[in-house]
């Protein structure tokens, strides 16, 4: 390997070494520390600069006291099932939702398939935050949809969607749509039309050309997806504090109320280390899928 | 040879008597204003090996794709085996086809690629592994049975895409542009493994393809089309020996085309008088032609000899000057010029080694060719 190729493979490493090694490094070593009323408030501190025995001071003071605590609070447990509930109901939602839109999108017309996705990601050219904003105004009892309903007389009195996990849910949906969209709308453009045309040809009615052709054959699609809706939605922190109410537990929002309401940091790292565990067992699976998929490819 | 045989026997459409499998029966396919098919009627005998040839965009794939079932006729009949099928959807007609990308199911493997059909069909499950079996051994598949399609090369592929369209044994198979995406040597043996299978099988083959040496080596008839019309159904010899058109003669092959005039002789002889102060062709035509009609005279440069010396006792014989020699190996064609500054083409095998050649650049040679080397097209 020649110079030029190490010094490009530096940039890739170098990025992850400084963007994410050395953070992961320090909520590492906070969430072994302890809480305390200092600036910052967790103990012990080291300095860059310390002799061999400060050094080894500094390391005999770490314990995993909070994740110890961790275990025994219910609350924690609760809101990281409760996360993963919510994350997965919404990955299927967004799934149901996404697979027909993207397979519309990719048997229409050609010409018009750039407008369709442009469609998709439109959305996106505005800031996450008002649009999770504007729902806020769709949703409340006095709200575009409350009002709409009862102009049609479906109801009498609003329905009381906003801070309920109904709200987090439409919410989530809603801003992951286009990420579940896409890779299905990829792996479904580039398959071959006469497949499906021979699958009739050999007997095959449209149902069931679809769940034994086109279904199998969009699976790499389906799972990008479901990994890209899932992996986010788990950690959500916006959706959840702006639509959702004071009963929607999600990990995102307890870590946020540990950290800035609590000011225990050490505790805060220690929910930050699990739900980045919690996230690598998918993300592994997913390259794993990658890779499978690639040797299927070449 | 057994096959040659079989061949000249072989000639259901000259038989009154028999019924042919498949009967388009004026069929005219529209897509918007443009018409691929228009008005056609084509019959198609049961074991033939039938070839649609011609240009892409003539009609060829939609015509076949009217045959599937994946488009259907703006008007007319096709009647598979007395029953017109236009209204009987793909999944339910007894027509398999093989497509021209191969169309193998990418996440099965070759086995369950070969009994995909016969698992949607009525066969008994217990039957399936015996005709799968059956298939891989007439495609010379065994070895490759638990293969993906991504595992096994482009001949193979295109077996595994006979085999699997052979499986439930229909009564008509349509093959579209087969061989197109193998390399020359390859699609040459498999053109002969097709005709074999096709004479084990016993099944009526419609292929499509724009190959016209394809065409002429498996096919017992062939159809040239053109813009959505069938200009000539024959088989491959009358294709080629006599073209009713400028189109086919000129499409399939290399060929001599000189415009004249006629002058009617007797026993179906027929003067070209083609140019001024040139001594006229000597033709023959099996059809009838006006005295002093528009006339076309083709022929073959394989059917032209070239000489050093003027030759004797031939119907024609005309002067020539060698402008360029292509060499292909086996055959040699010459470009050469008429007196009338006319281009003409002439074909000689290189018996002798090229450095012993008889005829180089800007000789003067002498061209003949009897009364019935040539065609007399009238249009």
């Amino acid at each position: 390997m020649n110079l030029s190729r190490k010094l490009l493979i530096l940039v890739p490493y170098s990025w992850l070494v400084v963007l994410f090694l050395i953070p992961f490094g320090i909520v590492l070593k906070i969430s072994l520390s302890d809480i305390a009323l200092s600036i910052p408030p967790y103990t012990p501190k080291l300095e860059i600069f310390s002799s061999s025995a400060e050094w080894l001071q500094y390391f005999m003071a770490l314990d995993l006291e909070n994740f110890i605590f961790l275990s025994e609070d219910r609350l924690y447990y609760v809101a990281y099932l409760s996360s993963l509930k919510i994350a997965s109901i919404s990955t299927l939602i967004t799934l149901l939702i996404g697979y027909p839109i993207a397979y519309g999108m990719a048997k229409s017309p050609e010409h018009w398939r750039p407008t369709l996705i442009m469609m998709v990601i439109l959305p996106f050219w505005t800031s996450f935050l008002i649009r999770i904003y504007a729902w806020m105004g769709l949703l409340s009892n006095e709200g575009l949809l409350n009002q709409f309903l009862i102009w049609t007389g479906i109801i009498d009195g609003p329905l009381i969607i906003l801070n309920t996990n109904w709200a987090v849910y439409i919410g989530i949906v809603y801003a992951y749509l286009p990420f579940m969209i896409l890779p299905i709308y990829a792996s479904l453009e580039k398959m071959d039309v006469s497949l499906v045309e021979a699958a009739e040809d050999l007997g095959c009615s449209a149902t069931s050309a679809f769940w034994l052709i086109t279904a199998p054959l969009s699976k790499p699609g389906i799972i990008a997806g479901c990994f890209l809706v899932f992996i986010p939605a788990l950690g959500e922190f916006v959706i959840p504090s702006l639509l959702g109410g004071s009963d929607t537990m999600m990990i995102g929002k307890v870590l946020w109320e540990e950290f800035f309401s609590n000011r225990d940091w050490p505790v805060a790292s220690s929910v930050a280390i699990i739900l980045l565990l919690l996230l690598i067992i998918p993300i592994i699976l997913f390259q794993r899928n990658e890779h499978k998929q690639r040797e299927v490819e070449r | 040879m057994i096959k040659q045989q079989a061949h000249t026997i072989f000639e259901p459409w000259l038989n009154p008597t028999e019924k042919p499998i498949i009967q388009f029966k004026n069929v005219t396919k529209r897509f918007g204003d443009y018409t691929a098919i228009e008005n056609l009627s084509l019959d198609i005998y049961s074991k033939e090996f039938f070839a649609l040839l011609g240009p892409s965009g003539c009609g060829k794939t939609t015509l076949m794709r009217l045959l599937a079932g994946f488009e259907a006729p703006s008007e007319g009949k096709i009647i598979l085996d007395n029953i017109d099928i236009v209204n009987v959807p793909p999944n339910m007609r007894e027509v398999n086809m093989m497509f021209q990308s191969y169309a193998l199911f990418p996440h099965l493997n070759v086995y369950d690629n070969i009994a995909f059909g016969l698992r949607r069909s009525t066969m008994n499950k217990a039957d399936i592994p015996d005709r799968v079996e059956e298939m891989l051994r007439l495609t010379q598949l065994v070895p490759l049975a638990k293969r993906k399609p991504h595992q096994i090369s482009g001949g193979q592929r295109q077996r595994v895409a006979l085999a699997r369209s052979l499986a439930k044994a229909p009564k008509l198979l349509l093959l579209d542009e087969p061989l197109g995406a193998l390399d020359k040597k390859l699609r040459h043996e498999t053109q002969f493994e097709l005709m074999d299978i096709q004479e084990k099988t016993g099944t009526t083959f419609v292929i499509v393809t724009h190959d016209q040496e394809e065409a002429m080596t498996v096919a017992s008839r062939v159809a040239v089309m053109d813009e959505g019309k069938i200009v000539q159904v024959a088989t491959p010899d009358r294709i080629y020996e006599t073209p009713n058109s400028i189109y086919v003669a000129d499409f399939i092959g290399d060929v001599n085309f000189i415009k004249g005039k006629s002058q009617i002789l007797e026993d179906n002889k027929i003067l070209v008088n083609w140019a001024e102060g040139q001594q006229p062709i000597i033709g023959t035509s099996e059809d009838r032609i006006d005295n002093g009609a528009d006339i076309t005279f083709a022929i073959r440069p394989e059917k032209v000899t070239i000489s050093f010396e003027e030759p004797l006792d031939i119907a024609n014989v005309f002067k020539g000057k060698i402008l360029d020699i292509a060499y292909l190996g086996n055959i040699s064609t010459y470009h050469l010029e008429l007196p009338t500054g006319q281009n003409f083409k002439a074909q000689a095998t290189n018996t002798h080694r090229i450095e012993r050649r008889t005829y180089t650049w800007n000789d003067e040679v002498w061209l003949s060719w009897t009364d019935t080397a040539g065609v007399i097209l009238s249009e």
